[in-house]
């Protein structure tokens, strides 16, 4: 008889089988390079949230020097590109609505007198009321399609944009305001926070995917008949299973860090202890969260479809494309129980703002806390029986 | 943690053990093949200190197992003597595979009770699990994996400490002609060699119980007369086994048999045995026009069932009729038979009289069975089922005067 320990012995032998299963299975060892490496190079270069470039109608009803003047201003800030050129605002709109463009410029006949009225006011000396509709008529109008918040933000944001050479003002007379200091990213590239969340995504599908399918492979072709015929116990056989991909995940993390280094420049200056031990953390806690799916499901399909139900909100929920702050709360509590959220504090406070391991630590015992329950669960459902 | 060897369990003394079982019928016995020394020693000394050398391996009473409405093994009673190959013998969906489970442990019965090794199960089946060795009905091992490193494999889960795993290792693959591929992925192997491969597999912790789930299936006649030889070996080494068959050759090698059908026993006994005592008589006809006469003869309500075999048929009689040969000749049949001829019987017919599966009346719910059979002769094949089972039982309770 053995204690009630698992013994080192048999998980080694999982263990070494499984890296043997894994080096001859050469469509999954290269999916473990390519994944990430496609992923980074496509997210890296494609996902970028300062809106650039957006195509836009102008419907130029002054047609002067003046309104020419305030359209190539508008077109230096490169927010928007005149794509097309319309006579009246009923044309221009139809062009939102067939989505050629996602937004107008509309320069009404009367912009000299708008602008000459406006000049006058910002160089005087009384502060007119802003009932006057004289004064407080802007120059020009813009139609956006609303429905892409992103974009809108973007026009929005040309509202604050300073007209100093069309009111032929010395630039200098900006209102006083806050000073932003950009810690981090100053040059405010999203590749930079893109790449270290990139990791927790590329974990999450990789991991929970092998994993989930890892218990199911077995009973599909046929080896769980024989395994639970041996002495083998649930928790070696959990172990044995999640040991190998532990390597596997580091190599992923290795292969994103590194390129994002040299391809986006993503600074590589944190703590490599902080990282090490909040990865490991992470990969464990996918691992495990894959050992239960991989008991709940009974086949690879399933275990397939379970992936991608954690997968989806793991990469919009955990912070990686949106700010978490800015979900509401219920969604922050369903955030919370993912490890991916944990893991995109962890990694992106570790890598991007230097934090050491102490910093890290609540994010990273909640993902070793992850880690245990899960194979707890996984062990305690696997049942060595048939019924 | 692991101990190679465990210890035997104190033998626990559950139940009187039953009074008589029939002793196995002298086997035809195949020339056994010489077993490596020192692993028949070690079989030997494994399985008579843990169970005695009479003391029954297996030992059911009233094992029932359902699945929602449908019960797939009946109330099933089962004794099984050391160091004998015993055999289920059913149509597929007979309940062999799911009493197999019961007493692997890998299935809870739903009711009644089990002593494996003197294990009780399903209480004891982790312990149960080193001393028994179990063939799935599919090759389970790893297709993608090499011979050696499958048995590898199973040597470390067993515990098997490094120097007994490697010994055992060579001593499996130069037994069970494994050696020239030791190195070839068994998804590679043919169907005679995965199967060497797994029955290594499965004595490669040297069981004293082996569990063989339909093990040739997927097998050529060549190679499953040569696996059936490995078996006798194992048995001359110690070793019991308990396998499940749906083909009559394989039945017939078996120590002693139990003919299965739809969750039930119907019959228990060695092949000769249940042979003599079928409580039916076959006749061989030749005829010109055999499927005219088939069906004429299989309606009659004596007749158990006719098939044909080639250029005959082969008709059961019920035993009642004292000379067949002139019944079946004072029938009215067209066309008149121009041979008869009595035969010998062969575990199909036993197998055919025991279940009534037969050529008549493809699938029969079991009825009960009945104390006489003779009151129940215009009932249809059903009578054949009880007079098998009458006959049968009469052998458990009499089992000195069946004895040579």
């Amino acid at each position: 008889m053995s204690g009630p320990l698992p013994s080192a012995r048999r998980i080694l032998a999982i263990l070494s089988k499984e890296l043997i299963q894994l080096r001859r299975d050469r469509t999954t060892l290269g999916m473990v390079i390519m994944i990430p490496l496609i992923q980074l190079v496509l997210f890296g270069y494609a996902i970028n949230t300062n809106v650039r470039n957006i195509p836009a109608a102008l419907v130029d009803q002054a047609n002067s020097g003046l309104s020419r003047v305030l359209t190539q201003t508008v077109e230096a800030t490169q927010v928007v590109r005149f794509t097309e050129h319309y006579a009246d605002i009923a044309a221009a709109q139809a062009a939102i609505v067939e989505g050629r463009v996602r937004a107008a410029f509309i320069i009404p006949s009367d912009l000299s007198q708008r602008v000459a009225r406006s000049a006058s006011v910002g160089a005087g000396l009384e502060t007119p009321p802003a009932t006057d509709e004289q004064t407080s008529r802007p120059v020009a109008q813009w139609i956006v399609d609303g429905s892409d918040t992103m974009i809108a933000g973007a026009i929005k944001g040309l509202r604050a944009m300073p007209l100093t050479e069309l009111l032929r003002r010395p630039a200098n007379r900006a209102t006083p305001t806050f000073a932003v200091a950009l810690f981090f990213n100053p040059e405010q590239r999203t590749a930079i926070n893109i790449v270290p969340g990139l990791v927790a995504v590329i974990l999450t599908m990789t991991m929970v995917m092998f994993t989930s399918a890892a218990i199911v492979r077995e009973s599909e072709r046929g080896n769980m008949e024989m395994l639970i015929n041996t002495p083998v116990r649930p928790l070696e056989l959990m172990l044995g299973k999640i040991a190998p991909y532990i390597i596997i995940g580091l190599v992923q993390t290795t292969i994103i860090l590194l390129l994002g280094h040299l391809i986006f420049g993503v600074p590589l200056d944190g703590s490599l202890l902080a990282l090490a031990v909040s990865t490991l953390a992470f990969i464990g806690a996918s691992l495990a969260l894959g050992l239960v799916l991989s008991t709940i499901a009974s086949n690879q399909l399933q275990a397939m479809q379970m992936t991608v139900f954690i997968l989806l909100p793991s990469i919009l929920l955990s912070g990686f494309m949106f700010p978490y702050e800015g979900m509401p709360v219920p969604a922050q509590y369903i955030a919370e129980v993912l490890p991916a959220t944990h893991f995109m504090r962890a990694i992106r406070a570790v890598v991007l703002r230097d934090a050491s391991l102490e910093q890290v630590a609540e994010d990273s015992l909640w993902l070793l806390g992850f880690m245990l329950v899960g194979l707890l669960l996984a062990s305690l459902r696997f049942k060595k029986r048939l019924d | 943690m692991t101990a190679p060897n465990n210890k035997p369990m104190a033998e626990r003394v559950t139940e009187p053990k039953p009074a008589a079982l029939i002793k196995p019928a002298p086997q035809p016995a195949p020339a056994p093949a010489p077993a490596p020394a020192s692993s028949a020693a070690l079989l030997i000394k494994q399985a008579t200190a843990s169970t005695g050398p009479t003391r029954p391996v297996i030992e059911a009473r009233g094992l029932t197992r359902r699945f929602g409405q449908l019960i797939a093994v009946d109330a099933l009673d089962l004794s099984v003597a050391p160091r004998t190959i015993y055999g289920f013998l059913g149509p597929n969906g007979c309940g062999k595979t799911t009493t197999l489970r019961m007493l692997t442990g890998l299935l809870t019965p739903s009711a009644g009770s089990v002593t494996v090794l003197g294990h009780e199960l399903p209480r004891d089946a982790e312990r149960l699990k080193r001393r028994i060795g179990y063939m799935t009905q599919k090759f389970s091992l790893y297709d993608d994996l090499t011979v050696a490193e499958n048995l590898r494999f199973v040597a470390e889960i067993y515990g098997l400490g490094r120097q007994v795993a490697r010994q055992r290792i060579s001593e499996l693959l130069s037994t069970y002609a494994l050696e020239p591929m030791r190195h070839r992925r068994a998804g590679r192997m043919s169907g005679g060699q995965r199967q060497r491969l797994a029955l290594a597999a499965a004595t490669i912790h040297q069981p004293s119980l082996l569990f063989l789930d339909e093990p040739t299936s997927a097998v050529d006649p060549e190679n499953r007369r040569d696996f059936w030889e490995r078996l006798f070996d194992l048995i001359d080494t110690g070793a019991s086994i308990l396998v499940s068959t749906h083909y009559m050759d394989e039945a017939e090698r078996c120590h002693r048999l139990a003919i299965m059908e739809s969750g039930h026993k119907r019959a228990d006994g060695s092949p000769t045995a249940l042979m003599a005592a079928m409580g039916a008589r076959v006749v061989e006809v030749e005829a010109p026009d055999l499927r005219a006469l088939k069906q004429q003869l299989a309606a009659l309500p004596e007749v158990i069932s006719a098939a044909q075999l080639g250029s005959r048929l082969r008709v059961l009689v019920q035993e009642r009729i004292s000379d067949p040969l002139a019944w079946i000749k004072a029938q009215p049949l067209k066309p008149a038979p121009t041979a008869l001829d009595l035969a010998r019987p062969s575990l199909e017919d036993v197998f055919v009289t025991s279940t009534g599966i037969t050529s008549k009346s493809p699938r029969q719910p079991s009825p009960d069975p009945d104390p006489d059979p003779n009151h129940n002769a215009s009932a249809e094949s059903a009578t054949g089922i009880e007079a098998a089972a009458g006959a049968i039982t009469e052998i458990k309770q009499h089992p000195e005067e069946r004895q040579p």
